[in-house]
């Protein structure tokens, strides 16, 4: 790692932090402060717009650092993450997106407590979106702070830190000063940065192999010392029955995991109706699959290229094989080809990291503000309040994100990433699903949904190998692990939904019929939406 | 009736506007069996209607101006559902996303379980270094793409007008509802 990656990468990040910045007080110079415009951008952003934006606050450096580090070192297993990241957007234009943009104001409780017993419910709701959003926002964080050891070329803790903080001063200024229109703008720059930045490299790729697909995965293969295990399922969940349960947990967990996701749900607020949520999630899903197809490539390129054992060595997780991809593909080391392209990756993943982390603060935020913050205090809070509250949020969550960024800074992103989707599918989406669906689901049912997935998730996970009782746990020295799975999807997703119609069966109070009419006439046809 | 048509061609890009959708929601909402929003309001409905809850809202709403527009308001939804035209488009939503959803989450766990449990089957070469395990994943892709284009076609042919004639009309109906209480 010569002086010159550093200088020029730093460079062009310091450009993108500029344009940000730049946007932020842009947008905000004209801003009226309200609710409306805080969260939602003024709902006047178009399909494609959107489209993008949504694309950018789902590739997230999970997927182009995580992933093809993943598929780097494990082959074929690493791709089965990416299908069922893409896989999941069916869940969410098929059920979710037209009928949440028609139903809700600005978070996904909206939607939940349109039918029900208002606070409890909102309680509910807005906890566990906020515990899915830090979830999500740790492992961004891990994320910057893996990056940057590898861009100054040491793993000094110091160096780690610091940027974890950095990314956290930075994202709480956008969101706080520059909400809903600001954030969404930075989504677009990015993902515009992000797929010219991989479009570029799968290019240098596939001239690399003459474009031969095929002699592209048998370079793959016979480099990573697997031979044609390495293209097929196996390497890493193949081993014990636990391993590939634990998988099968997993991919039910990112499945449906997406639907639940607060940042991707207030993503289709900002757009005026619910044909242009429909158009924004096919935009999205147009763009994110061909960017998960790249990332196939990149994967199996940086086994090809620069080979597995380079990159285990340079990071146990695989974090930095696209990186070190750009330097090789560039011209290797030393020459000013891979100097700029290293640098531009950089850049680019460290664009992702703020964008994302930016959108995920946002929508926690919001839900503090507009779910938790209204609910828990007694008296009317006007709009303008509840902004100002939404602003300070956004600065607690930011410091709980630096805190937990530093504590889990050597754990596998992706991993973290597998989390927030459990607990996304087994606390937000069966109260979602049962509210939008089910006629005589009741205020019990939708709290005990809830917590009925939240709880599980949340529980199992610390009962899990991830945080005691072997080497790679965050507790090497204790052993409470009970549960022997590291995703707890299989099992909380269903406790989710049958916790919900436990609740809505043992309810003494029925449903509300009015108010289900209300819901469906309104999520089918948009009547009465914001 | 006829201003609302008209708006809904006015908003929507034209794509809207092939000949598969003239027949479904134009006949049905121009028959409009909700214009008035007190027909038939609560004596009957459903089976499902408990009966208890909702028409013993209906009395004591009375007691003020303001409460009884929102019961009005409530029982324009109510209408709305039991209309004709809603039905349609609920039920052509639900035919498609049904099947759809049970298609595609099949076909993705059958896809995960066998990539876990028959990693043999997966490996079997089929063209080059090309095996089943990468055709069914980018059979993943190429679905989802396939499912995405076909939701989003059967929504602007089948749905969009109808639901958007819906809402005017919701909308309307909910304005007069809500009378000089907003």
């Amino acid at each position: 790692m010569t002086g010159d990656h550093q200088m020029l990468a730093l460079l062009l990040f310091s450009g993108f932090v500029a344009v940000t910045l730049g946007i932020t007080t842009w947008v905000s110079r004209r801003r009226q402060g309200s609710a409306e415009e805080f969260y939602a951008g003024g709902r006047l952003f178009s399909s494609m717009e959107n489209g993008f934006a949504i694309a950018g606050d789902y590739m997230s450096a999970a997927s182009f650092l995580g992933v093809t580090g993943l598929i780097a070192l494990f082959g074929y297993d690493g791709l089965l993450y990416v299908v069922g990241f893409l896989v999941a957007w069916l869940v969410v234009l098929f059920l979710v997106a037209e009928l949440v943009r028609n139903c809700g104001r600005f978070t996904l409780a909206d939607v939940v407590a349109a039918r029900m017993s208002e606070r409890p419910v909102r309680i509910a709701v807005g906890t566990s979106s906020v515990t899915v959003s830090v979830l999500y926002l740790v492992a961004q964080m891990v994320g910057a702070g893996s990056l940057v050891a590898l861009l100054l070329g040491r793993t000094s803790g110091a160096a780690q830190a610091w940027t974890v903080i950095g990314v956290g001063a930075l994202m709480v200024i956008y969101v706080s000063l520059g909400g809903m229109r600001a954030t969404t703008w930075i989504q677009i720059v990015k993902a515009v940065l992000l797929l010219s930045g991989t479009v570029a490299l799968t290019v240098l790729v596939l001239v690399r192999f003459h474009g031969d697909f095929d002699r592209l995965l048998v370079t793959a293969a016979e480099r990573s010392g697997h031979g044609s295990a390495f293209l097929a399922p196996g390497l890493k969940y193949g081993g014990s029955w636990t391993a590939r349960l634990d998988f099968i947990s997993l991919g039910i967990a990112l499945v449906l995991g997406t639907a639940g996701l607060p940042h991707i749900l207030s993503r289709f607020y900002t757009v005026p109706t619910a044909r242009a949520a429909r158009r924004s999630a096919v935009w999205s899903i147009g763009l994110i699959g061909g960017f998960y197809l790249m990332t196939i490539v990149l994967g199996f390129g940086a086994a090809a290229v620069v080979g597995p054992d380079v990159v285990s060595r340079s990071n146990a997780a695989g974090n930095t094989a696209v990186p070190l991809l750009a330097l090789d593909l560039g011209g290797g080391a030393g020459s000013t080809g891979g100097t700029v392209l290293f640098a531009v990756v950089a850049a680019v993943a460290f664009a992702t990291i703020l964008a994302v982390v930016a959108g995920i603060t946002l929508a926690s935020s919001a839900s503090v503000a507009h779910d938790l913050y209204a609910s828990l205090r007694r008296r009317h809070v006007k709009a303008r309040s509840e902004v100002a509250v939404a602003r300070i949020a956004a600065v607690g969550i930011g410091v709980v994100a630096i805190a937990l960024g530093l504590l889990a800074r050597d754990l596998n992103v992706a991993f973290l990433v597998g989390l927030a989707f459990a607990v996304a599918a087994s606390a937000n989406l069966p109260a979602l699903l049962y509210s939008l669906f089910w006629r005589a689901f009741t205020t019990r049912g939708a709290v005990w949904a809830v917590y009925g997935g939240l709880i599980p998730a949340l529980g199992l996970v610390l009962l899990s190998p991830v945080v005691s009782g072997s080497p790679d746990s965050l507790f090497p020295d204790v052993d409470f692990q009970y549960f022997p799975l590291q995703n707890p999807g299989i099992v909380s997703i269903p406790l989710g939904f049958l916790a919900g119609w436990l609740g809505t069966v043992t309810s003494d109070e029925a449903a509300d019929e009015a108010k289900y009419a209300e819901t469906e006439v309104r999520s089918l046809t948009g009547a009465g939406a914001a | 009736m006829q201003s609302s048509n008209g708006r809904a061609r006015g908003d929507g890009d034209g794509s809207g506007d092939s000949a598969e959708s003239q027949e479904d929601p134009g006949a049905v909402s121009r028959d409009a069996r909700y214009e008035d929003p007190w027909y038939d309001a609560l004596a009957t409905g459903w089976g499902e209607l408990d009966g208890t809850g909702i028409p013993a809202r209906a009395v004591p709403a009375a007691r003020r101006e303001h409460d009884a527009a929102d019961v009005r308001a409530r029982d324009v939804y109510l209408e709305v559902q039991r209309s004709e035209a809603f039905q349609e488009v609920r039920s052509g939503y639900r035919r498609f996303v049904v099947p759809g959803v049970a298609a595609f989450l099949t076909w993705y766990v059958a896809y995960v379980v066998a990539a876990t449990t028959a990693p043999g089957l997966m490996a079997r070469p089929v063209v080059g270094a090309v095996n089943v395990a990468m055709l069914a994943g980018l059979g993943q892709f190429l679905t989802t793409f396939l499912f995405t284009w076909a939701y989003a076609r059967h929504a602007r042919l089948r749905r969009d007008r109808a639901a958007l004639e819906l809402r005017w009309d919701t909308q309307e109906l909910t304005r007069g509802a809500q009378g000089g209480a907003s």
